[in-house]
């Protein structure tokens, strides 16, 4: 069976970019709401994608600014300039 | 609404935390920097003895020979909290990045004299491993100190020092690349104008008392380097046309102005308090003093030739002079 | 070697990780002047074996020029929320007065820990060998003071209105429960650095603090307190850094030497149960003390630990870990927990700085929901024989002092796993003394560092040997800084409640 990975952001009006750029860009994704935030849960890995994120927010987009929307995550990272990957290894 | 808030003015119990209260002899409201600082570190009966360290408490104010009636003495003149701090230093560094980013476009570093390009790698670039060593030293106070107060300043300033190891390293990277830092480190490793700092910087890793600690990185080795480095050395760049060097070190120099008000204020407390206290001040500035001036010679002759003796020796005055007006015995 | 003057104007930019490499990792060199032992004196003595320090992995690759930067911008979004909820006096827009206790336990139990982490992860900030973990831990070291000062600038507006925490590091120090987070931590501060990790940034940051932060977050924003959701998810995002950092460090331990898994493993054991041992306390605030409720502990506990936690196990099963060691005791448990924290706390809360109270009919409808296994066989009929009592005038307190935890310092108020009846004690004897424990996983911690133990500021014992500002209640409550009659006691009655129920009134007369 493959282990779910986790990552939960801020409901917040960046929040809500990055989220929609995580489910167009991983199909097996699914989004729990609770108030002030929302769990995004994936089977395996999930990717998130700079160019989605500043698409979906209109503006060129740092991964590093994530730092400021971010609740939570479960799963190895990996970032680097253009994705963040969160994935367990077995 | 007018009337909610007559209410409110009328239901509030108390303006500030109890503790902060007894520090102010009446309850009245706080300052974020008071409430944030004061008492912090816990006091009371200790479970368990460090396992690394079961000679002393967890918390412990026998790790350094200072005494101090009250540790909270040692209060920072620039207020800083967490908050403070990070918003001022976004401030500097916003500066900075504009600075680094401006040189670095028009190419700012070639358009100094060839050779002070090379004077410049020479003394700067391994003077991030010295920043690195104060990181450490800074981080070690923070450890072992005692009190909110001092611990916390000494917080801010292992990250800062960590930042300027960062912003050196940069200008490294503007200067000459990934290799410019390789050679800067093989300089900081071989050279025998820096084996006298080197020496120095590791010994004081291994001090055992951090209130010496203190004196020795932030009085005695900071208060004779950034004077010679960040003033003398960079006014001698001007005739080679270093300006574009004076853009990128401005950090540094904002620093020290604005870390010194903090320093000054933390050894004059100290200093008021006893003769015991002033005695170890003396006798630790005294010692480390003429380490930081013997490490800081040859580079001092390397940069500014014959001058650089000279120029040392007056700097050595003016910091004899400024440990003297806080109260440290100077010259016995 | 020299260098060239000549660079290409427009040097290629450096991607994240090798900037990083260049700007950190260069910074270190092998010391000759002085021993590497003597500058690094700790990371030998707990038998961690470290080949290669630089094959840790430091995933978010901060500079402190980022870190300024995203910090002050988080702190500039935090402070304005702060000082616009004072303004508006957003205390008076929670759901309930009782809230604010779960404020009382967080401020007095959970900040001080903060502030302990700030300081430990200096001491392991400046002691590692390898500059990766080194600054790491140092990023955490700062974030910590954080957050310990921005909890208290948010619950300080609190403060002014509400009881129980106008002497929060006074109490934190004394008063008998505290002792219960006070000695987790230093238990984590007083060992070796490897040890302090385990237990700090894996087993509690990652296997287990999201039990804390994000249901009790969310529960503040579905309660109305939007000023302690905003440092709440302002410290997340530091605490996703944290957890990473756990998480890497366990790797990197097991990857280096296979004689470290078991150490590890002893670790890992332990730090969950005293890690879980100190949860009771929250699984007890997000049942009991958030009006609206968001989710209850059973339900965290399984999405967090059985389902988040499981995956991570499985995930470094390929190191020859497994799961912690009685993690089916907390499990069979979860039933039970936040009762039983609850129902002990109603009696002592004459001792305590803090109001309890007995659930009223929609909260019981949700216990009910929440838990069909035990709430309406165990608990119900206990809380309708306090409530009749209380009615009569006689409302229960218990004037017995309660037999601690040598360990985790909880009274013993837990009962056996397989059967809920029976309350779990465990002793042994050492050195001719005998010792009391909770469990057999406190028991086994005991056993294992007996030397360390026996040390323990045992409150209840402190107060018998007269240590406590003396033998009666008022006088220990004198000691506590405890207010007697305005912190403690049942909610019903109290000045909070008072308070609360005039704003209600003025809000009703001036809304229309």
């Amino acid at each position: 069976m493959t282990q779910n990975v986790s990552i939960t952001l801020q409901n917040t009006d960046e929040g809500r970019g990055i989220i929609a750029a995580i489910m167009a860009d991983n199909p097996d994704a699914v989004a729990n709401r609770y108030p002030a935030m929302t769990k995004i849960d994936c089977p395996g890995r999930l990717v998130m994608n700079r160019e989605t994120i500043s698409t979906e927010l209109g503006r060129d987009y740092d991964l590093q600014e994530l730092n400021l929307t971010l609740v939570c995550l479960s799963g190895n990272v990996d970032e680097d300039d253009d994705r963040l990957l969160i994935a367990w290894n077995a | 609404m007018a009337l909610d808030i007559k209410t409110n003015a009328l239901d509030q119990r108390r303006q500030t935390f109890a503790h902060i209260a007894r520090r102010l002899g009446e309850d009245r409201p706080a300052s974020r920097y008071e409430e944030a600082t004061f008492d912090l570190q816990p006091g009371g009966a200790h479970h368990y003895r460090p396992t690394w360290d079961p000679a002393h408490e967890l918390y412990d104010a026998s790790r350094t020979g200072i005494v101090l009636a009250d540790w909270y003495v040692l209060k920072d003149p620039r207020q800083f909290y967490y908050g403070t701090y990070t918003i001022a230093r976004a401030r500097m560094m916003e500066a900075a990045e504009k600075a680094l980013s401006f040189v670095e476009k028009r190419n700012g570093f070639a358009a100094i004299a060839p050779e002070w390009q090379d004077t410049i790698r020479f003394y700067l670039l391994p003077l991030r491993h010295v920043e690195w060593g104060a990181n450490m030293n800074a981080c070690s106070i923070t450890d072992l100190g005692f009190g909110a107060a001092i611990t916390q300043a000494t917080m801010f300033t292992a990250t800062d020092r960590l930042g300027i190891a960062q912003i050196i390293g940069r200008i490294g990277l503007i200067a000459g690349g990934g290799q410019a830092l390789d050679e800067g480190k093989r300089v900081w490793m071989d050279a025998p104008e820096w084996q006298p700092m080197r020496r120095l910087v590791e010994d004081s890793l291994v001090i055992s008392d951090w209130f010496e600690m203190f004196v020795a990185q932030f009085l005695a080795l900071d208060g004779l380097l950034y004077p010679l480095v960040y003033d003398l050395f960079d006014l001698a760049g001007q005739a080679h046309g270093a300006s574009s060097l004076s853009m990128m070190t401005e950090f540094m120099v904002d620093w020290r102005d604005e870390v010194t008000r903090w320093i000054d204020a933390v050894l004059r407390a100290t200093a008021r308090e006893s003769d015991a206290n002033r005695d170890h001040l003396g006798r630790w500035f005294a010692h480390w003093e003429q380490r930081a001036a013997e490490a800081l010679a040859p580079l001092a002759t390397r940069v500014l030739g014959e001058a650089g003796i000279d120029a040392l020796a007056g700097l050595r005055g003016e910091l004899a002079k400024r440990a003297a007006g806080l109260g440290i015995p100077v010259g016995q | 070697m020299t260098t060239t003057t000549t660079q290409s104007p427009r040097a290629k930019k450096l991607g994240i990780k090798e900037r990083y490499s260049y700007l950190t990792r260069g910074l270190d060199w092998e010391p000759s002047y002085q021993p590497r032992e003597k500058i690094f004196p700790y990371t030998d003595y707990e038998g961690i074996r470290i080949h290669d320090w630089d094959k840790f992995e430091d995933p978010f690759r901060l500079t402190m020029d980022a870190y300024w930067k995203f910090q002050a911008e988080k702190e500039r979004r935090l402070y304005a929320v702060i000082d616009s909820f004072a303004q508006n006096n957003g205390q008076m827009n929670v759901t309930d007065a009782r809230y604010i206790n779960a404020l009382k336990i967080f401020l007095t139990a959970v900040s001080p820990l903060e502030y302990a982490a700030h300081r430990s992860y200096a001491h392991v900030g400046r002691h590692f060998d390898g500059v990766g973990p080194r600054i790491a831990c140092q990023m955490q070291a700062i974030d910590e003071l954080r957050h310990a000062q921005t909890q208290i600038h948010t619950i300080s507006h609190f403060n002014k209105f509400f009881d129980g925490l106008h002497d929060p590091w006074h109490m934190f120090s004394r008063v008998w429960y505290l002792s219960v987070p006070k000695s987790f931590f230093e238990d984590a501060m007083s060992a070796g650095p490897f040890e302090f990790l385990t237990a700090i940034s894996f087993s509690f940051e990652y296997v287990l603090t999201s039990l804390l932060f994000v249901p009790f977050m969310s529960g503040a924003a579905y309660n109305g307190d939007m000023a302690t959701v905003t440092f709440g998810f302002s410290a997340q995002s530091d605490e996703s850094r944290h957890m990473t950092l756990g998480l890497e460090i366990i790797k990197f331990m097991l990857e280096q030497d296979e004689g470290n898994v078991p150490i590890v493993q002893k670790w890992i054991d332990k730090w969950f149960w005293r890690g879980y041992r100190l949860l009771s306390i929250v699984a007890m605030m997000m049942d009991y003390m958030l009006p609206k409720k968001i989710m209850s502990w059973k339900e965290a506990w399984e999405i967090y630990f059985e389902q988040g936690g499981g995956a991570l196990f499985t995930d470094l099963a390929r190191y020859g870990i497994r799961l912690p060691k009685y993690h089916e005791i907390a499990s069979a448990e979860k039933d039970h927990y936040s009762h039983q924290a609850w129902s002990t706390f109603y009696q002592y809360t004459h001792a305590a700085a803090f109001h309890t109270w007995l659930p009223d009919a929609g909260e019981e409808a949700w216990m009910r929901e929440k838990y069909p296994e035990s709430y309406d066989r165990l608990y119900a009929p206990r809380y309708a024989h306090w409530g009749a009592e209380a009615d009569e005038g006689k409302r229960f307190y218990n004037n017995g002092l309660p037999q601690l935890c040598q360990v985790c310092q909880v009274p013993a108020f837990f009962t056996e796993a397989n059967d809920p009846t029976r309350i779990s004690l465990r002793t042994c004897e050492h050195e001719g003394e005998h010792y009391h424990f909770c469990s057999d996983g406190c028991r086994d911690i005991f056993l294992d560092e007996p030397e360390k133990y026996v040390q323990a500021w045992l409150p209840v014992h402190q107060i018998y040997q007269g240590n406590c500002g003396g033998a009666t209640v008022p006088e220990v409550l004198d000691w506590y800084h405890l207010n007697g009659g305005a912190d403690n006691l049942d909610y019903k009655g109290s000045p909070d409640e008072a308070l609360w129920q005039s704003w209600q009134a003025s809000k009703a007369g001036t809304g229309t």
